[in-house]
């Protein structure tokens, strides 16, 4: 039960959308464009992998070759 | 009792869920997926105990292999394809859900197909 990569994932984005914010006022509008794509990447390459390990355990429990 | 960590969990995820939507709703919904795998592979060990259950059950009662592997795997499938369809129909692309959907249901048509056959074989040879 990793819970915590719950709350990892959940305050990332939280801290993403306030770094937007900032970078919005202060006028930079593309990179804040920017974090926001890094902010989903790095959350993205977090996701795949729990997604390839419940595939993973989908296959050998059900024998799906 | 897991149900009581299990609804917990799953009651603070909507709650951050519902923070992060109008924000950032593409990570909002990376945290669904996360939740759901998350509750699935707690109930694992759940999962693998019943189906050693039924494997035992299906060796003594020497019933054909075939039948309870294409079962599982249909089963498995049908999960998988569920998974995939709602966390599409989360995203708002009803579209992508329904084909994934239909792609599950040709695959489980297909290995539904053999266990046919062996019916209609049953059914022939106590056909006087």
């Amino acid at each position: 039960m990793d819970v915590d990569l719950i709350f990892k994932i959940a305050g990332l984005g939280i801290l993403i959308s306030i770094i937007d914010k900032v970078l919005i006022q202060s006028g930079r509008d593309e990179q804040a464009q920017m974090t926001t794509l890094v902010g989903v990447v790095v959350v993205l390459l977090v996701v795949i992998q729990l997604i390839s390990r419940l595939f993973e355990s989908v296959r050998t429990m059900f024998q799906l070759y | 009792m897991e149900i009581f960590q299990v609804v917990g969990l799953g009651l603070i995820a909507a709650v951050l869920v519902v923070i992060l939507k109008e924000e950032k709703p593409e990570i909002a919904l990376q945290v669904t997926v996360v939740v759901g795998v998350i509750i699935f592979l707690f109930m694992l060990g759940k999962i693998n105990s019943v189906l050693t259950v039924l494997k035992n059950l299906a060796r003594k009662a020497n019933i054909d292999l075939l039948f309870l592997t294409t079962l599982l795997k249909i089963v498995g499938i049908a999960y998988i394809a569920e998974f995939g369809a709602q966390v599409c129909r989360d995203a708002g692309s009803n579209a992508i859900a329904s084909k994934i959907e239909f792609a599950g249901k040709v695959l489980i048509m297909i290995l539904a197909v053999p266990i046919v056959f062996s019916i209609l074989e049953l059914v022939l040879q106590i056909m006087p």
